[in-house]
């Protein structure tokens, strides 16, 4: 592979002008998303406790993140405008949907739940919550995929169940740490499998992008945080298997794993603005599709 | 085929019959464009003065950037002609016997990311198919910046000083409009005009692309073999370029990408894997609530 050529070494692409709560954006988001789904879940299921501690984390989350999002927006008057089209090809457009719905509807049977009013109108609330939350927890994928960065463009197969599975780890563990034990069995057991799963996602990630585009993840800051992450993953996912029955091993386990979702998405944010800011991530892999259309 | 009748390959704002611009019907006009022919361009920057005076578009720093004789460095919300300059020494001998020198713009894509990921609308393909961004529907959200193949736009961040100028640091995403109001009154582009070399041509793209044709296959066969266009082919990545180039070396040494692509042509791989993830998420919860009674 020769030396990439460019203009003076600088960038071809733009960085993303998101500050960093667009990173915690993402991850409230896909908490709030897979928390009601297992809300929705245990209620069906008849485990009530579980399923009122599930949809107030849900309630929670949603409830600051179009406060991330209005705080992101260049103009945050004019948030509304998100709601002005729908538009499939723009995940942000699908996306500011699926927050409003999602919102409304968590925020619905949150209120109903705790009020104790009429509870089919708040169990078709929770379960509205629940559908529109499966998609909450893997659009964010879509809407950094659905970019220019290479690290993110080139990933785009993978970025949503790594999203997803992240979102599935950290609800499960913020119910977990929000449940009485006794009832909390099915939390746990989606935090370990969203665990388990999104270290698979990321790995799949990695061998789809390969050593240069790859790069940012072993790299700086987002290397560090994709580092510390998996750490993070591995430690909490252990404590909540092996200590998860008792409450101090359900809230210790839990808070890595939180934690560790959260430096996740951080990597991911910071692997985009490292992989917009080099030209060669751009210009080598476009030289290599050029060169095999020549060779064809 | 015509270049008004690129096929489209997606949803949203791609240039196609049934979608782009010919969706104006009887409004429609013949598609326009530029042609920017690197290889007489004297690196006088006109173009940048006249499009800033006409568009009234903000300072972007009084600097040097110390690459040759740049000081605007890259096209912005504040620089929506940039004049890109590489000195090179190429045959034997000392100092600096080739100076290549180019205008950049936004591309005006055929089939355009900023348009397509744009969630407020405020992108849209005019009449003319070209891609406009309105100031008073953009919310600022950031999302056209990271899109676009090129990295042409960029916001205007709102601490970004004193006010001055129309729409000046409004926190909104600002790039090259081809001079929309101009084209209305039936007027050629600020920065066409006043080109004294002609190295920035406006016109029906159809009639730019045969020109440039005839123009790179002159200069390579008068010993200029380094001429290339970059842009004017409908079958690349972006379905062609409403603004193409004649460039004398590769794109990347311009700071342009050799081989674009626009990003929603992968949508159906983006939105397959995120409902097959969400499936996945709401399997895993099932699984849970049923194995972990
Ligand atoms: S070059 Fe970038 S900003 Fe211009 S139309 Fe294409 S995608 Fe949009
Ligand atoms: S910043 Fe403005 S123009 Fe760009 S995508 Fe957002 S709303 Fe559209």
């Amino acid at each position: 592979m020769t030396e990439a050529r460019s203009y003076y070494g600088q960038p071809i692409l733009k960085e993303p002008v998101w500050k960093p709560e667009i990173a915690w954006y993402f991850f409230t988001g896909g908490l709030s998303g897979a928390a009601s789904g297992l809300a929705a879940a245990a209620r069906l299921s008849g485990n009530d406790l579980l399923a009122r501690r599930a949809l107030l984390v849900a309630a929670g989350a949603s409830a600051v993140n179009p406060l991330l999002l209005i705080k992101d927006l260049g103009r945050p008057e004019r948030f509304l405008n998100m709601l002005r089209v729908f538009k499939v090809t723009s995940p942000m457009s699908v996306g500011s949907w699926l927050v409003a719905g999602h919102g409304a509807t968590t925020g619905l049977a949150a209120t109903l739940d705790v009020l104790g009013l009429c509870p089919r109108l708040r169990t078709t609330a929770g379960v509205a919550s629940g559908l529109l939350g499966l998609g909450m927890s893997t659009y964010t994928g879509a809407l950094v995929a659905d970019t220019s960065i290479p690290v993110w463009h080139d990933a785009r197969r993978e970025l949503p169940f790594a999203f997803g599975s992240g979102a599935a780890a950290t609800a499960g563990a913020a119910a977990a740490i929000a449940t009485p034990a006794r009832a909390a069995r099915p939390a746990r057991a989606l935090a370990l499998a969203g665990a388990v799963a999104e270290v698979a996602a990321l790995k799949a990630m990695e061998r789809r992008l390969g050593a240069l585009v790859g790069e940012p993840y072993h790299q700086g800051a987002s290397g560090r945080y994709a580092k510390l992450a998996k750490g993070l993953t591995l430690a909490g996912g252990a404590l909540l298997a092996v200590g998860g029955r008792k409450r101090p091993g359900a809230i210790l386990g839990g808070s890595l794993l939180l934690a560790s979702g959260a430096f996740e998405r951080w990597a991911i944010f910071k692997a985009g603005s490292a992989s917009a800011r080099d030209p060669k991530y751009t210009v080598v892999p476009q030289r290599a599709r050029i060169e095999a259309r020549a060779s064809r | 085929m015509s270049w008004d009748q690129v096929p489209g390959h997606g949803l949203g704002g791609h240039l196609k019959t049934a979608d782009g611009h010919l969706s104006y019907g009887a409004e429609a006009q013949p598609r326009m464009g530029f042609f920017t022919d690197t290889s007489v361009c004297i690196g006088c920057k006109a173009c940048e003065v006249a499009c800033k005076e006409w568009n009234l578009v903000p300072e972007d720093g009084f600097t040097w950037t110390g690459n040759s004789f740049d000081n605007t460095g890259e096209l912005s919300a504040s620089t929506w002609r940039h004049v890109a300059f590489i000195e090179r020494s190429v045959r034997d001998g000392d100092g600096i016997d080739q100076w290549l020198m180019s205008s950049d713009v936004c591309k005006h894509c055929t089939h355009a990311a900023c348009l397509d990921v744009c969630p407020t609308g405020a992108i849209f393909r005019t009449e003319f198919g070209t891609v406009v961004i309105q100031d008073e529907v953009c919310n600022g959200c950031g999302y056209c910046i990271p899109a676009c193949p090129f990295g042409v736009i960029s916001r205007r961040e709102r601490d970004q000083g004193v006010e001055h100028g129309l729409a000046a640091h409004d926190g909104g995403a600002h790039k090259c409009t081809l001079c929309y109001d101009r084209l209305q009154d039936g007027m050629e582009p600020a920065c066409a005009k006043a080109c004294p070399t002609d190295s920035i041509q406006f016109g029906p793209l159809d009639e730019l692309v045969a020109t440039a044709r005839e123009r790179c296959e002159h200069l390579v066969e008068s010993g200029v073999e380094s001429a290339r266009l970059y842009g004017d082919d409908p079958d690349d990545g972006i379905g062609g370029f409403g603004a193409f180039f004649l460039l004398l070396d590769d794109p990347e040494v311009y700071g342009l990408p050799p081989d674009p692509v626009v990003t929603t042509r992968n949508l159906g791989q983006i939105w397959g894997a995120a409902a097959a993830a969400a499936g996945l998420v709401g399997a895993t919860i099932v699984g849970a609530i049923a194995l972990a009674r």
